[in-house]
């Protein structure tokens, strides 16, 4: 079967790119999603504060999903659901299986990636200690508590800050479990500040920073954590252990895109992002592919998510109707930069500018967003008030500024005390 | 009364039922966990020896290269995952050189074939990944690797559909000798037969004890592993080992059969033979060894930790022969490596025993040794499209990582042996063995292990008894148990 667009993954990401898809004129899409509903992980994150950006109101993850799901009814879009991608080809041809339809082979003149991320497990970590039940990654321990009606513990240590452990320390305590701590071993929280206050300091719930659990006991299930103070290459300090007697631990220690179809296809992997390496128009390095959403990089807001998808919808619609081509220029992450996406600009594509996503790799205070030209003249200089690694930093370049300036440009930040 | 009782099935227990199901005998074994394959069989190397290691003249020395030569044939009959690789015994220095010239003569005087001493440009040709270091190594072509507790279950599979009992969940306590028989006390009831085979791996000595006196020491030794993502499998394309020491044959790195790849393990004493911690330093010290073999392994790429603990004794050797104190029970203990290697060759030794021992043991005429195991992303595309037509279930992948479809864990719940907790379906079908390590499927296998057994998913297990995930709702506000 041929398709226009088909976009793999019927997320938040997925969605929005559909509709914008059709927004922009597409009339033959597909959406390809994995499990038996739309939605994607918005389906289990229950709690509210989605949308702010987006919808200027406060959402519930379920809630938003059915806006977007809503939106796509509308359209004559194809959904597959129950339906997984065993192979996407360089040449864009789709390869997946469900129980409707047997195996398929869908030829997209354009395809989306938009399969999300996947959390970092125990084993990633080498945590020493046995190995019993009742250590969660907080993302699954969600999905039992919210989806499947089902708890999992009763005394809850959680390592990691990450947005997800922050949410779940707070679900886990609004239905009767006791956590005990939450442990990051960065000197900075990796979640959002509003999550870290709402969930954490209003349930009086301790946030130890630079600390680490360094043995999980048990035979069968959970039993006891020692955690303990990281030096500043995060090894544990001796002598300064705390025990905790618990039965859970949730694990909230990052995200990994999940670019397993995307490595199969020979897409360029950016090893800061773990996504793609993407154009202005969220095209991968092979023509038609585009990403967006969790699969590209890791955002803290889905509302942002939504944007971004919705420029690689109609980018991907645009795509299939244009051939043009234009030199590309390389956007180079500076000081105190991690990583940008996009990785590369190519100013002749763009209608009126680009916006460029960032971390920072450090809390920073006072401080100013600047971009160079390869020639190192300043281009353009973003002040902001603070800026944190937990959250996701987005600046607009005009095109103005881009038009013209040579092979690449560099994003960095100048905290206002050292310029 | 049962003729023979074989107590344990990890890889031994089932490779000695395995045989006696060939046999015109009522044959019981007694596993105490939920699941067989669940000692040191699910937690070792998983290789497959050739067999130059052990003294020459020693049951160890015969029964591996023997289990070694036979491997490829019966993991074919029995649809385990198998594959001969080779290995390659590396030296870094010239007392290195000096051992692996005394494991080629081993492995000549053991009847090991094709043995090779290469130079450091051969061994470098053949891998590119190991150290400028090195100066030589040791190649032995029928090395291979193996699935070992789906070896384990296979076996454990045939000998049941062969008509052999198996009772999960019982666990031996006490072994009264009567006139002529045995009355086995269990944790699930008393049964009685005329012989006992000890097969209780870290356990065996307690069951020895159990029938009269201890006949060894028991030393277990724990090795801790690092198991890394698949993109890290062709990292090497061989069974890349050091030179061994006394504590055992050392730190390797090897593919796995399910194309991770695989470094450890270490070697420390333990008094618990069920501790199966990892340490802070015993990973420090399979990452030190990994990466003096193969500098560039990237230990970051870990998705799981494991230990086993291998069941040393004082004994050198395999101890595959008569109770001392009882006549009619037959150990086979202190089965260390190479003991996954050896089991299929140990068995038929063992059942030799049994026969001298008095046990007659007539042929059965209808054994049915073959078994087949469907696995989805094996197929080709026709064939996945093949099937799915066929079966909707194939058509449903519960777990991503690794491609494992509902279908293959409806094969598995409806087997000889089907398996009751999460982890007893990914050793059968490799849903949660991937890089997501059960974060996605964990729940869906969970749904589906509650359906179709009838479970409430609370009372499901991860793995052994008690590893329940879930957690019974609110008795009575837990908040206030702080």
């Amino acid at each position: 079967m041929r398709y226009d667009v088909i976009i793999i993954g019927g997320g938040p990401a997925g969605l929005s790119a559909a509709c914008a898809a059709w927004e922009a004129g597409c009339r033959s899409i597909c959406v390809v999603e994995r499990d038996r509903h739309l939605g994607g992980i918005l389906n289990q994150c229950i709690h509210n504060g989605f949308g702010l950006h987006y919808f200027k109101e406060e959402l519930t993850g379920p809630e938003y999903a059915e806006r977007f799901i809503h939106m796509l009814r509308q359209t004559q879009a194809d959904v597959r659901l129950d339906a997984m991608v065993l192979q996407a080809t360089p040449e864009r041809e789709v390869h997946l299986i469900s129980p409707a339809r047997g195996y398929e082979v869908l030829q997209g003149k354009a395809v989306i990636l938009a399969m999300g991320c996947r959390e970092r497990t125990r084993g990633a970590l080498s945590i020493p200690g046995t190995r019993p039940a009742g250590v969660f990654t907080a993302g699954a321990a969600q999905r039992y508590l919210n989806l499947e009606g089902q708890m999992v513990g009763r005394r809850v240590v959680i390592l990691g800050s990450g947005d997800i452990g922050l949410i779940m320390a707070r679900r886990m305590t609004l239905e009767g479990a006791k956590v005990l701590a939450c442990m990051e071993a960065m000197p900075h929280p990796g979640g959002l500040t509003r999550n870290i206050v709402q969930c954490l300091h209003d349930f009086h719930i301790p946030l130890y920073l630079s600390h680490t659990i360094v043995e999980i006991r048990g035979r069968t299930r959970v039993e006891q954590v020692t955690a303990a103070a990281v030096d500043q290459d995060r090894s544990p300090i001796p002598g300064t252990e705390m025990v905790f007697d618990c039965d859970t631990v949730l694990l909230s220690v990052g995200l990994i895109p999940e670019n397993e179809l995307s490595l199969q296809a020979g897409i360029e992997i950016d090893p800061r992002t773990n996504g793609p390496v993407v154009y202005e128009n969220m095209e991968t390095s092979i023509p038609g592919i585009f990403a967006c959403g969790n699969v590209l990089h890791v955002h803290d807001l889905v509302d942002f998510v939504t944007a971004e998808a919705a420029q690689a919808g109609a980018e991907a619609a645009a795509y299939t109707a244009s051939t043009e081509t234009a030199a590309p220029l390389a956007v180079h992450a500076g000081h105190l930069v991690r990583y940008t996406v996009p990785q590369r600009l190519r100013a002749g594509r763009l209608k009126d500018g680009a916006v460029l996503s960032f971390r920072v790799s450090a809390l920073c205070g006072k401080c100013r967003i600047q971009v160079h030209g390869s020639t190192g003249s300043l281009l353009a200089s973003f002040p902001r008030e603070r800026l944190a690694p937990g959250e996701m930093e987005r600046i607009r370049l005009p095109k103005s500024i881009l038009s013209g300036e040579g092979e690449s440009i560099t994003v960095s930040v100048e905290e206002d005390a050292a310029i | 009364m049962y003729d023979v009782t074989v107590i344990g099935c990890g890889v031994v227990g089932a490779a000695i039922a395995y045989e006696l199901s060939k046999r015109k005998l009522r044959v019981l074994v007694l596993e105490r966990e939920n699941d067989v394959a669940m000692g040191t069989t699910k937690a070792n190397s998983a290789i497959i020896h050739a067999g130059y290691d052990p003294e020459p003249g020693t049951l160890m020395a015969r029964l591996n290269v023997e289990g070694c030569g036979e491997m490829e044939r019966l993991c074919r009959q029995l649809s385990v995952e198998y594959r001969r690789i080779g290995s390659l015994v590396l030296a870094f220095d010239g007392r290195d050189m000096k051992t692996l010239e005394r494991l080629y003569q081993n492995g000549v005087a053991n009847g090991v074939e094709g043995l090779r001493i290469l130079s450091a440009g051969e061994v470098r040709a053949m891998e590119p990944a190991v150290s400028e270091a090195v100066c030589g190594a040791l190649y032995a072509p029928s090395c291979g690797i193996v699935d070992p507790w789906g070896l384990c279950i296979a076996l454990a599979e045939t000998a049941v559909r062969n008509g052999v009992e198996l009772r999960l969940n019982s666990k031996v306590e006490r072994i009264e000798t009567m006139a002529a028989h045995y009355a086995v006390h269990t944790s699930a009831g008393v049964f009685e037969s005329a012989y006992l085979v000890n097969c209780a791996g870290v356990h065996a000595h307690e069951i020895s004890a159990m029938t009269g006196a201890q006949e060894w020491e028991t030393a277990p030794t724990r090795g801790e592993y690092y198991l890394l993502d698949k993109n890290c499998g062709g990292l090497v394309k061989h069974v890349i080992f050091q030179c061994p020491s006394a504590a055992g044959k050392g730190v390797l790195v090897s593919p796995t059969v399910h194309g991770n790849l695989l470094a450890g393990p270490n070697a420390a004493s333990v008094s618990d033979p069920d501790d199966h911690a990892v340490t802070a330093a015993g990973l420090a010290e399979i990452a030190a060894a990994g990466r003096k073999s193969v500098p560039s392994i990237d230990l970051r790429q870990s998705i799981r930790n494991f230990s086993g603990v291998r069941a040393t004794t004082s004994e050198e050797d395999f101890i595959v022969r008569p109770s001392r104190h009882s006549p009619h029970m037959l150990h086979a203990a202190g089965i260390k490596s190479p003991g996954l290697s050896a089991a299929p060759a140990l068995a038929r030794y063992a059942v030799e025993q049994l026969g001298a021992m008095g046990l007659p043991l007539p042929e059965k005429e209808t054994w049915q040794g073959g078994r087949t195991q469907l696995r989805f992303r094996q197929l080709s595309q026709q064939e996945k499209a093949a099937l799915a037509a066929r079966d909707p279930k194939y058509g449903r992948v519960i777990c991503r990582c690794e491609t494992i479809t509902e279908g293959e864990i409806l094969d598995a719940l409806r087997s000889p042996i089907p398996p009751c907790s999460i982890d007893g379906v990914k050793r059968r079908t490799g849903a949660g063995m991937g890089r997501c390590q059960g974060g996605f499927c964990g729940p869906r296998v969970m749904e589906i292990l509650s359906r179709e057994l009838g479970r409430d998913p609370v009372s499901i297990p991860q793995d052994g008894d008690g590893t329940n995930p879930l957690t019974p709702w609110n008795q009575g506000g837990l908040a206030n148990e702080v």
